[in-house]
């Protein structure tokens, strides 16, 4: 059984079609990545994975149950977690309280029993350190730097300590080493055994780390399979790598 | 609750006619909330503050309300404009619009509506025009021409303001800003001067909405609050964004609350706006065109 | 510093204030002291939703007169004891701000806002068409002259909105550093991110509308008695509107203690100015504050503080 899938999901905005019969599967521990052109729909079927949008048509199913009409924190406590794109950070909490958020209202309410206050300063201790902000616990976001402030993306987003988590172009408008870094960070996640679906358009970093590759273009997936082949792909070529 | 021809006939026609005049009242929030996201909430005061000027001149210079009014376009434009250029460098510049900007068209209104008790105290005011107490017959209907009137006006107006929106550049691109204001940008538009203009636009309907409010009853400074209601209920049933939506809603909420005031009495007639208001955002908040 | 700490100074800070209230013996002062613990208790309600979770609620009037018009409706059957009167007010605006927070706060916070201000209007209409209250003619409450122990009863109502000043204050402090105040801070920084994060957003905002609402009526709900004529103008004041928005956003709305100095600031400014110029100059020198304060100072009074003694917002 698959951790996540996506049966024909469809999403209208008006009378733009955002997404059209999009089949995806994603196993556990496995790393997916996704890419395609702009506008070509990857945040859109992140929303309605996620739950902050509502596909007209299709189903997602996680761990095989329905997340038909579940609200997108539910999705959330049940192990689905996502970064976004242009980072939003709780602007007017500090660096550690913006991954207490996640572990006080994922973490502490999924398991049922009541974890200390020490638990909670431990975990967030410990994904601070993970994502090398540990001495910027007390800054403000507004102090951060671009890198910093997509690890704490990142961070906040494994504040949930999710199965599965989204990455949605954690490494835009990075320098290399800071991509690196990102990626270093994304590998080691999976490790771990967090199944992880990377949206990027640095190819270099998309394809160092997926095992699998599927293409979106105008709402529809084009391909889908072993990264090495479907860059070769003519169609893939045409719509979005011969940019 | 007697029930007869004539009265429905007359509770129509006056309903009809009062949605004409809503209209005037509402456009400049379809603009100003459904087109460019700002909550105006100090429109009403505006509005009163266009009644008042109208009433000024009218009772200083024997000027008409209406012809008052469009002379003081350009002031109302001025107006919006200001307002506008302090509202975005406060706060859609730096995003706090959500609290900080309700709270500034709050506190706009309420100086405006306190402004005006002081300079004028709380009794009624009210114009003088020829058409004010004749009416027009058409069998068993009766046309108060104080109501056909602001009615007509309002109507033109919006016409006016279609034509404008549909045909124009300036026009089109207003449409154009809240959606893509990027596309704008390529086009070498700048969308702040674009939301400004139109802004001033929505500001500038007040000046007319306000003179065809003194046309259709007295008022009084607190008379603004009744509306902010209405003008919000009939953007959100009509749908935000869409002024051909905006007409719609109007209508039927003016011929609803006519049916309330000829029927129940018109005490309940506010409450008429404020339950349809209410019960819109609860069930359908797109409204009936609704983008 | 713990919650029964800071209770227990509290208390004793009021013990402290009305003990030299009746030293003093002017019996107006408890008279204004009571419109201004009125306020403190209304901004902090007003905070709870509007400074925590970034909702604007511009129907506090109607919240407030609820409060007002359930003593009102009481007292026809059977007057009862302050205290109870608080908590049914409390009872019933908590009430109406479930019901309205149910209806919209799936939707944008603007709308939440405007359906406040639809709100006023209503139950405004509906109170004037509603006889057994009075409707516009409006009611009358015969106050006591006198209750035991303490004497006078208007030093009784003040001591009563005194006690609810000290409840409200001190609960909501210990929202502010509970899991739910930081569950509406998110809520107000970024609600997407808030609710992709696992919080409950729509609970936790209908949890927050439902006690502010609460206490807005708590405090409305001795209103009759202290002012003996109650009609709609009156109890739908503007006044509320406007000062249940202006005294957070001028004291500073990220922290409890923001409303306190707002409402107490004004407050006391608005009964000097009250009897010195008239009611209207006063309520224009409100407004014109607020836009300055909402313009320059958008952290209000704490916030200036904090930047000039350079320590955090929240």
């Amino acid at each position: 059984m698959a951790l996540l899938e996506v049966q024909k999901v469809g999403k209208r905005f008006g009378g733009f079609v955002a997404l059209e019969s999009i089949d995806l599967q994603v196993r556990e521990g496995e790393r997916l990545g996704l890419i395609g052109p702009n506008g070509s729909g990857k945040s859109t079927l992140v929303n309605c994975i996620c739950g902050t949008l509502t596909n007209e048509t299709g189903t997602v199913l996680f761990q095989g149950s329905d997340l038909n009409g579940l609200p997108a924190y539910k999705r959330t406590r049940l192990g689905i977690a996502r970064s976004f794109q242009l980072p939003r950070p709780f602007m007017s909490l500090s660096v550690a309280e913006n991954i207490r958020i996640p572990l006080l209202f994922t973490v502490h309410a999924r398991e049922g029993v009541k974890r200390s206050h020490a638990d909670l300063h431990d975990r967030c201790d410990d994904l601070l350190r993970m994502v090398g902000l540990q001495d910027k616990a007390e800054a403000r976001p507004i102090d951060l730097t671009q890198v910093d402030l997509r690890k704490l993306e990142l961070a906040r987003a494994m504040g949930a300590e999710p199965k599965l988590l989204i990455a949605d172009e954690a490494m835009a408008g990075l320098s290399h080493s800071e991509i690196d870094d990102i990626l270093k960070l994304l590998v080691r996640l999976n490790e771990q055994g967090i199944t992880v679906i990377m949206i990027e358009h640095i190819m270099s970093a998309v394809m160092s780390f997926s095992q699998r590759l599927a293409v979106l273009v105008s709402g529809r997936k084009i391909a889908d399979g072993e990264p090495q082949e479907v860059v070769r792909n003519p169609e893939v070529v045409r719509a979005y790598l011969g940019q | 609750m007697i029930f007869t021809y004539d009265l429905f006939i007359n509770a129509l026609i006056a309903g009809v006619m009062l949605g004409g005049f809503y209209v005037a009242v509402t456009i400049g929030i379809s603009i100003a909330f459904g087109i460019l996201d700002i909550v105006n909430i100090a429109h009403v005061a505006f509005i009163i503050l266009g009644a008042y000027i109208a009433y000024i001149l009218n009772s200083l210079y024997g000027l008409d309300p209406i012809l008052a009014s469009i002379i003081m376009l350009p002031v109302f434009y001025a107006l919006g404009v200001a307002v506008y250029q302090v509202y975005y460098v406060s706060f859609e510049k730096r995003g706090q619009e959500a609290l900080r900007g309700l709270a500034f068209f709050f506190g706009l209104l309420f100086i405006t509506e306190v402004g005006l008790i002081l300079v004028f105290g709380v009794d009624y005011r009210y114009v003088q025009a020829p058409y004010i107490g004749p009416s027009f017959r058409l069998g068993d209907a009766d046309f108060p021409l104080r109501m056909l009137v602001p009615c007509v006006i309002a109507l033109i107006m919006f016409g006016l303001l279609q034509v404008f929106l549909s045909k124009t550049f300036t026009g089109r691109a207003i449409m154009a800003v809240s959606q893509d204001p990027l596309a704008l940008r390529l086009m070498s538009v700048d969308p702040i001067r674009i939301k400004r203009i139109a802004f001033g636009i929505s500001v500038a309907t007040a000046a007319v909405a306000g003179a065809l409010l003194i046309i259709i009853q007295p008022v009084e400074p607190s008379v603004g609050r009744e509306f902010i209601g209405r003008v919000f209920a009939i953007a959100v049933l009509g749908g935000l964004g869409s002024l051909p939506g905006t007409v719609i809603g109007a209508m039927l909420l003016g011929i609803m609350e006519s049916f309330t005031a000829t029927f129940y009495g018109p005490s309940w007639a506010p409450a008429v706006a404020f339950g349809f208001l209410l019960l819109t955002l609860a069930f359908r908040p797109q409204g009936i065109l609704g983008r | 510093m713990r919650w029964s700490t800071f209770i227990i100074i509290a208390l004793a800070i009021g013990a402290v204030l009305f003990g030299t209230m009746r030293w003093f013996g002017n019996e107006y002062y408890f008279f204004a002291g009571y419109v201004v613990l009125q306020y403190v208790v209304l901004a902090t309600a007003w905070n709870i939703l509007g400074g925590y979770a970034g909702y604007v609620n511009f129907g506090s009037a109607a919240f407030f007169a609820a409060g007002a018009y359930s003593t009102i409706a009481l007292y026809k059957i059977v007057p009862l004891p302050i205290p109870v009167l608080i908590v049914v007010g409390g009872l019933v605006s908590g009430l109406i701000g479930f019901a309205t927070g149910y209806l919209t706060l799936r939707l944008r916070g603007v709308f939440f806002a405007i359906a406040t201000l639809a709100l006023a209007v209503v139950l405004q209409t509906l109170i004037i068409n509603w006889d057994f209250v009075g409707g516009s003619r409006g009611a009358y409450i015969l106050r006591p002259n006198e209750i035991v122990i303490l004497g006078s009863y208007i030093q009784y109502l003040f001591l009563m909105m005194l006690l609810l000043a000290i409840v409200a204050v001190s609960a909501a402090r210990l929202i502010e550093r509970s899991w739910l105040g930081y569950g509406l801070a998110a809520i107000r920084d970024d609600e997407f991110a808030a609710e992709a994060s696992g919080v409950p957003t729509l609970r936790m905002k209908l949890i927050a509308t439902t006690v502010s609402g609460a206490f807005m009526g708590m405090a409305g709900a001795p209103f009759p008695y202290i002012i003996s004529f109650v009609d709609p103008a009156s109890t739908f004041n503007l006044a509320y509107a406007v000062n249940a928005i202006a005294m957070p956003m001028i004291g500073g709305t990220t922290t409890w203690i923001g409303p306190v100095i707002g409402a107490i600031l004004l407050g006391v400014i608005q009964q000097v100015a009250t009897v010195t110029i008239s009611s209207a100059v006063n309520l224009l020198i409100v407004g014109l504050v607020l836009v300055a304060f909402v313009i320059i100072a958008p952290n209000g009074i704490v916030g200036l503080f904090q930047s000039w003694f350079g320590r955090r917002v929240r």
